[in-house]
């Protein structure tokens, strides 16, 4: 049917994106719309056999069929977990889908040209030209970048399945493995079946167990040892069908000496009902290897009366096994009805390094209860992290974080800050930090702060002619500086952006 | 929103296996239905348990399983007793027993001062509004049965009232005697408006002791609370202080931990009336198996008020240091000043801290902050000191002082922060490094 909202035109680089998005869609969300398209659904329900059907479909072997109905049968004795901050009435697990793929990639398709105009187009339209030029060139400031831009490999995962992923022949050549996770399973079991799960265990919380039994596909990323890889590495995550949760799982092995920075964007379109999103993201870092992981979370938000939305319900986890390996997760939220996540580190090697950098915006009836954990478990090991809360209009924002010091990580630093920024008085912000020292050697800080915007750096704005809402979002801008630095330049642009979405309509 | 703990029934039973054969005290209507009601409230929660959230750092079930466990008499040998040099109205309770022979007599201009044991068996008297309602009050959004115990149980305690400016302090003296000894005490104070009372307490009452103080500051009126908790190695304590604070009313509040094998100190603050103040803040320094545990809970309900809490902590020989430190903020509590810093000092391996500092707030004309830091003696810091011809031992002992500096000078009255800064200093030399 494609309810395109006719205005918005396929974009070919973001700053016409900017100031369109600011000017034309002011606090709408712009990726609400759906694409019509004929879906093949598994029944509704969970059960086993619809674990068997997930299976069947991805044509998986044996072990992963048993791997995913053990996490299933532990699933069914598991609880929800109800301690984070977040209202939201009970899920039906049985009323969802945990499964559908649109019926044009029945047949896999060997190449992109085989792959479904309507799905490209698709991808298209949310700025992810698929087809042939990956160029999300140079964005504003397009003189400081380099003349051709710099190039993306995009994993496109469509409610249960991988469209396409390109830039694949290239990242051969150097050695890059870059593919769907199903096609990874089929491709490179020795790899999947050893790191699989290795990091957030298919018994970890309610959510991740969920995922283990129906994850349906998702990235799989293996950069060999010291292979800086060539280009950014990108997933881009579409909702599309109705009453249909989305369980990718995601998998990074960054083997001794290697880089590689990687993407994540999401998106949704604009509905009544709430949709479940239950992600598992792991992250595996060797000797000396380094991994930077981004996300834009851009869900479905609900409507301006809590009416829709995702329930983003993510565990990410990051393992610094090798010596020096380094971590560094940067998210932008600012979509989903509910978010509950918290990207963590794991500092197991010997001054391996873990950084979180978050900006977390919430508006309307949103709630996001989000943050990190970074557990030392090596000698000279480090952390920091940076969080940034804003919420607006009746939304509650928590951060929730945990740092651990184990008392043989001698030597080891944290250093946390996180910061609230509060605008109207019918919101709420939180901090819930945890913070277990164990050794004489180390030094942890903490420090958080919540506040009101500045009257007197609004008052300094409108002076120069701005009206209200444009200085509240360059002051908000200000206080998110630190983290929107941390991002690649690709998404710094896209998220400074969303930050003055996120609040237009929260002043005044 | 908060999580709050299931009743299992290894709750239940532990809760029953706890009130087995125990009775209420005797006491007039008013008193029994206090008790009562505290009972229900206990039994509404259970005891806690360790795998509850709120006890997540500290094992609870010492602090109230039978038998208590024995903790020997420590003697201080020729050591003057803290506060010693104050001019103060003493009260002295042995193992939870009071002793008026060794007590001064209650006569303070200004003061009213009673026992808990006698005005319960008054048919009517003013504490009937203050017994167990700023606890009941207080168990909301967590909740906190040792306190609940503590009002259904607990046979005495001190009653005060203050109308005026208390020309000296009231001092409780908890004496431990007997190695076996449990004891409970309530307390009850209320401040009328514009009056002023300063609170003094010292000692190790008991091998465990449940305490409760309930708190009512009227507006204008000024409470200042000052405690050394005992130096017997082997005691167990759980503690609370209840406090409603009236329009600019002052509360502060100050303890000092040198020792004991478990200390839970929950503080409850709850702003009712515009522009209030209160200050929250504890210097612990312990060693070995010391387990010291600070629970605070502010909350914000009113406009303009300012809350701080200063907690401070030395750890050695494998010593457990706790601070859980919350502001909530009620919608509405606009201007509020809401400050928190937590801070431990290691000062060798096997030593911990565990902090969770926590900030709830849904006003946003707000200034809140918290921090907490943990680590070692700055080496760099050490070093300035010994190369201007400072010993090692002494140069340590000055760095510990002034990392406790911010939360002695959190109390007002000059010679009690002598008192306690002496103490400190006195903990130091013991513990100082041989050669």
């Amino acid at each position: 049917m494609a309810t395109l909202d006719e205005k918005i035109e396929v974009r070919e680089g973001v700053d016409k994106e900017t100031v369109e998005t600011v000017r034309s869609m002011a606090g709408k969300y712009k990726y609400g719309w759906e694409t019509d398209i004929e879906m093949e659904f598994a029944p509704k329900g969970l059960n086993e056999e619809i674990v068997r059907l997930i299976s069947e479909k991805n044509e998986e072997p044996e072990w992963l069929t048993e791997w995913r109905l053990n996490a299933y049968r532990r699933w069914v004795q598991m609880e929800e977990p109800d301690w984070a901050m977040v209202d939201y009435p009970k899920i039906d697990y049985q009323e969802q889908y945990y499964y559908a793929k649109p019926k044009s990639l029945t047949k896999r398709p060997k190449s992109l040209d085989e792959v479904d105009p309507k799905l490209l187009e698709t991808y298209e339209k949310l700025g992810i030209p698929l087809r042939e030029q990956m160029i999300l060139a140079g964005v504003e400031g397009a003189e400081a970048a380099p003349a051709e831009g710099r190039r993306v490999a995009v994993d496109a995962v469509f409610d249960s399945v991988s469209v396409g992923t390109t830039f694949k022949v290239e990242l051969e050549k150097a050695g890059v493995i870059f593919c769907s996770i199903s096609e990874a399973v089929r491709e490179h079991p020795e790899l999947v079946r050893k790191y699989l799960g290795s990091v957030v265990p298919p018994t970890d919380n309610f959510f991740a167990t969920l995922n283990s039994a129906v994850f349906s596909d998702g990235s799989f990323v293996y950069v060999p040892p010291g292979v800086r890889c060539p280009m950014e590495l990108s997933t881009y995550f579409r909702i599309n069908a109705e009453n249909t949760g989305q369980f990718e799982r995601t998998l990074i092995i960054a083997d001794k000496g290697s880089y590689v920075s990687y993407l994540e964007g999401c998106t949704a379109p604009r509905r009544d009902t709430h949709q479940l999103h239950a992600a598992v993201v792991e992250l595996i870092a060797l000797e000396d290897a380094e991994i930077k992981y981004s996300t834009v979370q851009n869900w479905y938000p609900g409507d301006e009366e809590g009416k829709g939305g995702i329930y983003n319900f993510v565990t990410k986890r990051a393992d610094c096994r090798g010596a020096r390996s380094k971590v560094m997760w940067t998210q932008v939220e600012t979509g989903s009805a509910v978010t509950w996540k918290y990207p963590s580190c794991i500092l197991r090697g010997e001054g391996s390094v873990g950084e979180f950098y978050s900006i977390a915006i919430t508006n309307n009836y949103q709630q996001a209860d989000t943050g990190t954990k970074m557990i030392h478990l090596g000698r000279n090991t480090r952390s920091r992290i940076v969080s940034k809360g804003i919420s607006a209009g009746h939304a509650q924002n928590t951060y929730r974080g945990l740092v651990s010091i184990h008392p043989k990580a001698a030597n080891s630093r944290n250093y946390t800050q996180c910061d609230s920024l509060l605008i109207g008085d019918k919101c709420g912000a939180h901090t819930v930090p945890y913070i277990e020292v164990s050794n004489t050697s180390s030094r942890v800080e903490h420090e958080a702060t919540t506040s009101k915007v500045d009257e007197d750096q609004l008052f300094y704005c409108r002076q120069r002619g701005m009206n209200e809402e444009e200085a509240v979002a360059l002051v908000v801008n200000g206080f998110c500086r630190e983290v929107l630095q941390a991002l690649p330049m690709e998404f710094a642009m896209e998220a400074q952006q969303l930050v003055a979405i996120s609040l237009e309509g929260s002043v005044g | 929103m908060v999580a709050v703990a299931k009743l299992t029934p290894q709750k239940i039973a532990a809760t029953e296996a706890r009130l087995e054969g125990a009775t209420l005290p005797e006491g007039a209507g008013w008193a029994r239905a206090a008790r009562e009601a505290a009972l229900e409230r206990l039994r509404a929660t259970g005891l806690p348990a360790r795998r509850d959230e709120y006890w997540r750092y500290t094992k609870p079930e010492p602090l109230y399983e039978l038998p208590a466990p024995r903790a020997a008499v420590f003697d201080a040998g020729g050591e003057a007793p803290v506060f010693g040099e104050i001019d103060r109205v003493k009260l002295v309770f042995v193992d939870g027993v009071f002793d008026p022979d060794a007590s001064d007599e209650p006569s303070l201009a200004g003061v009213e001062i009673a026992r808990l044991s006698e005005v319960t068996q008054a048919d009517i008297h003013w504490a009937k509004d203050l017994f167990g309602v700023l606890e009941a009050r207080g168990q909301s959004p967590v909740p906190r049965p040792l306190a609940a115990l503590n009002t259904a149980l607990a046979p005495d305690g001190v009653v005060i009232r203050v109308t005026g400016k208390a020309e000296k302090p009231v001092s409780l003296i908890y004496l431990h005697r007997d190695e076996s000894s449990d004891a409970m005490l309530h307390h009850l104070v209320r401040l009328e408006p514009g009056a002023e009372l300063t609170l003094l307490e010292n000692g190790p009452a008991a091998a465990r002791f449940n305490k409760v103080l309930e708190v009512d500051v009227a507006d204008g009126a000024r409470f200042h609370h000052v405690r050394a908790q005992g130096r017997d190695h082997e005691r167990l304590a759980a503690t609370h202080i209840f406090a409603r604070l009236g329009q600019e009313s002052t509360f502060k509040s100050f303890t000092l931990t040198a020792n004991g094998r478990l200390t839970r100190n929950e503080t409850v603050v709850e702003f009712t009336g515009d522009d209030a103040v209160a200050h929250v803040a504890g210097a612990a320094v312990g060693d070995g198996d010391f387990h010291h545990d600070d629970t605070i809970f502010i909350t914000h309900g009113a406009e303009r008020c300012e809350s701080r809490q200063v907690f401070k902590k030395v750890l050695r020989g494998g010593a457990m240091g706790v601070f859980q430190g919350k502001i909530l903020v009620k919608p509405g509590a606009q201007k509020t000043d809401g400050y928190q810093i937590s801070q431990a000092l290691l000062l060798d391996e096997g030593s911990a801290f565990r902090a969770k500092p926590e900030l709830e707030i849904y006003a946003d004309d707000v200034a809140c902050s918290h921090g907490s830091t943990t680590g070692a003696i700055d080496e760099t810091l050490l070093f300035y000191l010994r190369a201007r011809g400072i010993p090692l031992e002494e140069a340590r002992g000055l760095l510990i002082l002034a990392f406790l500096a911010e939360a002695i000078e959190e109390i007002e009255d000059e010679a009690l922060a002598a008192d306690i800064t002496a103490r400190l200093e006195a903990w130091i030399r013991r513990h100082r490094r041989a050669g």
